[in-house]
């Protein structure tokens, strides 16, 4: 969608599979999904989240319909769209040709499609406990994908429901540090003196404890709860961020259209929010892309340490935690949700690198 | 040099005094005292106030910080609720064995990042190349807590079952028979203890390590000055290890300083599962028993290491590159 006319032919056919794939992907979660997707119909107990999943489910597919109809269309029609370049769309472009950073790019869409369907996918209720003589620390089978736990809970479910919360919590925690971070820094490198001195002392003081300790420190002394694993890992995660900021906004200062903006008698905020914090984005997005896989594994820690995300409530972290009592008998337990953690921050991590080198011009090549 | 030294030693003051005021506010500020482990129907309401009237909880805040902070600077530390004992006892014995792990980490991940890296930078876009990128990127990927329990479920507990020849110690520093060994013995039981805790510390910084060894390598060995050194008929060995490498170290000495705060936090999580009787263990088990001193001496103590591993690297990287000493 770059502007290109002709295109090699090879493009065509990947547009093809994708789509083929995309389908494929969303009729088997209709398939898997059948039998719940009648109960709707028929009334009975129904949680707002399985209306939730089954309205992603349907904005999906018409989605995907959409796009189907207009690629065809666009084809038949040989319709170009004329269109200048902008930063975005050359980054865009490169990073496109980047397979590994796509494929992490298709991991985090499709974990995020899941966390949203996960009511109608899971085979089990995460907290239903089986039958605690007959169906504890069963090993993987057809039934039990990934096994049971040592009440009977199946593990597979659990991971799926355990991705919600991880997911979640790596996403708000992120805007929260990322929101801190740019404020920060933008601040102290556009004002400079007194301001940037107090700013960054502050963030030196803070960087200085290893993450992991601030956050049993804090969350510690309070009682451990969702919400305050989240605001405090936002508030524990912007150092980097506003050291990253501050370094471009130093530069972008002295910039002629920022003096431009001055001579025209803007005010300093609206220089700030304007001019100033749009040019700093892009490293920004890079840092927070990468700043939610480790996130993730952070709130993996502390929830094995018994301090993030509470039991009963799945969470991968807390999954590896039970597991590790029963590491002989059942090695399951630990490991599968551990997995689950590798892939996810590495789709990040891949994401975060392609977004890396498709942003800086220098990386570019 | 020295003037350098001394301006960034004097730095670093200020800091550390803030990092107290912040120990100190975060800790106080927080509901509950450290009296609130004594609550039970079984003390008498005047017992705890005396108590807290014995330590002082009944002072304003601002008069319990600077005694505090006057305590702190002539070193007395308070004494461990949990422990039973002063601080000053316990902090060198939990203080030595963190630092046992963390330089054997050390050696671990610079010895085995440094060599990826290398490799992978002189066979750029080789299979070995490929292979070893996203192993890295799958290690640095892990969490270390999954990967010390993967570690042990391999190494100890099946190599146990299995009857493997090389079984490694799920946890603690010293085996059980540890007193009668002899001293070779007890030297080796030492080192199988601390294997497997150094690698699942390591493995993920080592793989930060590689990447970055792996670019910085890159850019020097496609500088004019390899070219010469190739051209005039020297061994690819001399080039590589005496040329180029050595300037590529200079941006890897700042990462000392980076992954300090990374290895302290890894080793709550590795200390707590091998059951290593360190700094990060004693932190958990401060937290968990609301033993207030503690945690404010060992988070100090772990800041403060933090705070001169980035002295440290800085003064390091002004000691191999002099361009930074007359800024």
């Amino acid at each position: 969608m770059g502007g290109n006319t002709t295109r090699p032919g090879g493009a065509a056919w990947t547009g093809i599979v994708l789509a083929v794939l995309a389908w494929g992907f969303v009729l088997s979660l209709f398939f898997l999904s059948r039998e719940r997707l009648w109960g709707l119909g028929r009334g009975g107990r129904i949680t707002a989240d399985l209306y939730l999943a089954a309205a992603t489910l349907a904005a999906m597919a018409i989605a995907l319909a959409w796009l189907t109809v207009r690629g065809t269309l666009r084809r038949n029609r040989g319709y170009v769209k004329a269109r200048g370049d902008s930063q975005w769309s050359i980054a865009g472009r490169h990073f496109k040709k980047n397979k590994l950073a796509m494929a992490g790019l298709a991991v985090m869409i499709i974990l995020y499609i899941i966390t949203l369907v996960t009511p109608l996918v899971a085979p089990y209720d995460p907290a239903a406990q089986g039958d605690i003589v007959l169906t504890r620390n069963l090993a993987p089978s057809a039934e039990h994908l990934m096994g049971t736990d040592k009440f009977g809970r199946d593990i597979f479910s659990r991971v799926l429901y355990g991705s919600r919360i991880s997911l979640t919590i790596g996403f708000i925690a992120v805007g929260i540090s990322v929101t801190l971070g740019t404020l920060v820094g933008a601040l102290a490198g556009y004002f400079g003196g007194f301001v940037d001195t107090l700013l960054m002392r502050l963030t030196d003081m803070m960087l200085s404890f290893p993450r992991l300790v601030l956050l049993i420190v804090v969350i510690a002394l309070f009682s451990p709860s969702i919400w305050l694993v989240v605001v405090v890992l936002g508030l524990t995660g912007w150092m980097g961020t506003a050291r990253l900021v501050r370094g471009e906004v130093l530069s972008l200062r002295e910039r002629e259209f920022v003096q431009a903006a001055r001579a025209l008698g803007m005010g300093d905020w609206r220089i700030i929010s304007r001019h100033v914090i749009p040019n700093t984005m892009a490293p920004v997005i890079v840092s927070a892309t990468l700043g939610i896989g480790q996130t993730i594994l952070t709130e993996a820690s502390l929830s094995f340490l018994g301090l993030g995300v509470q039991p009963p409530t799945p969470s991968w972290g807390n999954m590896v935690a039970d597991g590790r009592d029963a590491l002989i008998e059942a090695w399951w337990i630990a490991t599968f949700p551990g997995i689950a953690i590798v892939l996810t921050v590495i789709a990040f991590n891949l994401l975060g690198d392609g977004l890396r080198d498709a942003l800086d011009p220098r990386l570019r090549t | 040099m020295i003037g350098y030294l001394l301006r960034r030693i004097v730095g670093a003051i200020p800091l550390l005094l803030g990092i107290l005021t912040l120990i100190f506010f975060v800790v106080h500020l927080a509901p509950g005292d450290p009296t609130a482990r004594f609550f039970s129907p079984n003390v008498a309401p005047e017992v705890i106030e005396q108590m807290r009237r014995n330590l002082g909880l009944d002072q304003p805040l601002h008069i319990q910080y600077f005694k505090w902070l006057w305590a702190f600077i002539r070193g007395d530390f308070g004494y461990s609720f949990g422990q039973m004992r002063p601080i000053g006892e316990i902090l060198p014995e939990v203080l030595w064995n963190t630092v046992q792990l963390t330089i054997i980490s050390l050696v671990v991940i610079f010895a085995v990042g440094m060599l990826i890296g290398i490799v992978q930078a002189v066979r750029q876009y080789s299979i070995a190349d490929n292979v070893l990128t996203f192993l890295a990127l799958f290690f640095y990927s892990m969490p270390s807590f999954w990967f010390a329990l993967m570690l042990i479920l391999i190494f100890s507990l099946k190599a146990n079952t299995a009857g493997w020849p090389i079984q490694f110690p799920a946890s603690g520093m010293t085996g059980v028979e540890y007193d009668y060994l002899s001293f070779g013995g007890k030297v080796t039981d030492r080192i199988m203890h601390l294997i497997l805790p150094a690698t699942a510390l390591g493995i993920g910084s080592a793989a930060g390590v590689a990447r970055y060894m792996r670019g910085s390598m890159l850019e020097v060995i496609h500088q004019d000055f390899i070219r010469t050194a190739r051209a005039k008929g020297l061994s690819e060995r001399t080039v590589v290890f005496k040329h180029a490498l050595r300037n590529a170290l200079i941006p890897i000495i700042t990462l000392l300083g980076l992954y300090l705060p990374f290895l302290l936090s890894g080793a709550v999580l590795v200390e707590t599962i091998f059951g290593w009787p360190g700094m990060g263990r004693a932190i958990v088990d401060a937290i968990l028993q609301r033993d207030y001193p503690m945690v404010m001496a060992t988070s100090f103590v772990i800041a403060a290491i933090v705070v001169a591993g980035n002295l440290l690297s800085d003064v390091l990287y002004a000691v191999v590159d002099p361009r930074i000493r007359t800024e």
